[in-house]
């Protein structure tokens, strides 16, 4: 089972195991990770589960024209920005370390 | 005892009607509250639905949750140019506003305005929400009945308006009064609101007050985040002024957008609270559920009913073969019930699952911007309201706006009783 090591913005680590098949964004609200809000409930359209992707062991999906359009809104965005709803643990991408940011808007 | 919802004074029978005769739009069937049955047939036997004709001409209505988030992803079919409303202005009317445009122009003008409510921002603001929420429930008359929209929903959300804008303190309820001419179109108000005419009388004043704002304020060096200076500093909206058609729709966008909406939530609240006793008694037992109250309160006001998009080129959207210039009407209120997105969505449940998951807020690049702000205002007073008063009763019902596309309320006469 892959492994997520979340960073929380003061620092604080999570690690969890994740469940192939769920979100970044499903593995953080079932783990109770605070930082992730999810307000539209993993359909790209609402912007607040974003985070940084700092490492994989494997490729991740590309970010698609709908991520797209909500990452660019975030002030804070940066070359590693992902909604967290649109990529799915699997054994090709493997573990991870996940970055959160300072807030979520 | 509850207050049941005004009957339908419209003399209409929804259920059985043909829908080819209905009006959608009828601002009425918001003011008298008889709007569910009709949106409820409608996901069921119509859920993109044409109609022929009506006061602001033939559209399209988009009524299922999931439905109205599809339009909403693909902005290049439904664009958001050239305005939002139902109506559309004649085209030398016609004010930009970032609500209004479509990427990438739409995304430069939001950001420039987007720090006003940063989080920095927003702690800063919470200090000043709970002390001015404070002094507005404690002037409050005791064992008297008062209006809650006046006393508190309109005092606070003017205060934060005016904060929001550095806006001059002793003309603020300018702002609020602008807000209510602004969106009283005659033509969605069944003739109750303002003429052309007269919109544009106050339109023309706010441009006069701003323009003088902002000239004041240009290299001024004040540190401040308030919206103008915010315009003035980002070289993208930097010479904003010198394009009144411009200035005056942004100005419009949020001075709508920071208050209306606010307003009539923090007085829904009062309304659902009464209609549900269960539901107030578990959160004054409880005041840790008030921020997912906050949300339920947003889901089952729906401030805005709707927004509105423009078919970009022929296309066919659930079966329905749409016509470039078409209008499509996405009805929030209508997705705010829909049950199959929303369990039980009839019901007003402070600590639902997935309570932040509705539509109040619209969906993708133009979700509402002040929604961290718009949600901590209600928190705050109502944390407030709920470390003062063991009750807050609903004396009559409230009366509505007549209005098809901000759900408001005119007056909701309330008592409330101080802890001892």
């Amino acid at each position: 089972m892959p492994v997520i090591k979340f960073i929380e913005f003061d620092g604080t680590e999570h690690e969890v195991d994740a469940d192939p098949g769920m979100t970044i964004m499903e593995v953080a609200m079932k783990y109770d990770v605070p930082g992730i809000d999810a307000d539209c409930g993993g359909g790209a359209v609402c912007g607040t589960c974003h985070c940084f992707v700092e490492e994989s062991a494997g490729p991740l999906p590309d970010v698609d024209p709908q991520e797209e359009s909500m990452l660019g809104l975030r002030p804070d965005r940066g070359g590693n920005s992902r909604l967290s709803c649109q990529i799915h643990v699997s054994d090709s991408i493997g573990d991870m370390t996940v970055k959160l940011p300072e807030f979520q808007m | 005892m509850a207050i049941a919802a005004s009957d339908n004074l419209m003399g209409e029978d929804v259920a059985v009607a043909r829908l080819a005769d209905l009006d959608v739009s009828d601002p009425r069937r918001f003011e008298h509250d008889t709007w569910q049955p009709l949106f409820a047939r409608l996901r069921e036997e119509s859920p993109v639905h044409y109609q022929a004709d009506s006061p602001a001409g033939p559209f399209w209505s988009v009524t299922r949750f999931n439905d109205i988030v599809d339009v909403e992803k693909n902005t290049e079919v439904f664009s958001s140019e050239p305005t939002i409303a139902i109506i559309d202005p004649p085209p030398e009317r016609r004010s930009q506003m970032f609500i209004a445009m479509d990427q990438p122009q739409h995304d430069v003008q939001r950001r420039a305005v987007q720090p006003v409510v940063a989080p920095k921002n927003l702690e800063e603001f919470e200090a000043l929400i709970r002390k001015r929420s404070g002094e507005a429930l404690d002037a409050l008359p005791e064992g008297k009945t008062f209006d809650w929209v006046a006393l508190v929903s309109r005092n606070l959300t003017t205060q934060m308006l005016a904060t929001l804008f550095d806006f001059p303190w002793e003309m603020r309820h300018k702002l609020s009064e602008w807000s209510d001419a602004v969106t009283s179109d005659e033509r969605m108000t069944a003739g109750k609101g303002l003429t052309m005419e007269e919109r544009l009388e106050v339109i023309m004043e706010i441009l006069e007050v701003f323009t003088r704002l902002w000239h004041e304020r240009v290299g001024d060096g004040v540190e401040s985040f308030d919206l103008i200076r915010l315009l003035q500093r980002d070289p993208n909206t930097a010479n904003m002024v010198d394009d009144p058609t411009n200035y005056i729709g942004n100005l419009m966008l949020l001075i709508v957008g920071g208050n209306d909406t606010t307003r009539n939530s923090m007085s829904g609240g009062v309304h659902f609270l009464h209609d549900n006793p269960d539901q107030f008694e578990r959160v004054k037992n409880d005041r840790s559920l008030i921020p997912s109250m906050v949300s339920e309160i947003i889901r089952y006001q729906t401030p805005l009913s709707h927004m509105r998009r423009t078919v970009t080129r022929d296309f066919e959207f659930r079966g329905q073969k749409m016509k470039a210039g078409d209008k499509v009407i996405l009805w929030y209120c209508s997705a705010n019930r829909d049950e199959s997105a929303i369990p039980c969505a009839d019901q007003f449940l402070i600590d639902r699952e997935s309570v932040r998951n509705h539509a109040s807020f619209g969906f993708g690049i133009h979700r509402c911007m002040g929604n961290r702000l718009a949600e901590m205002q209600l928190r705050v007073v109502w944390e407030e309201a709920l470390k003062r008063f063991s009750d807050i009763k609903l004396m009559s019902p409230p009366t509505r706006i007549c209005h098809n596309f901000v759900r408001g309320y005119s007056s909701m006469p309330v008592q409330v009783t101080r802890y001892q």
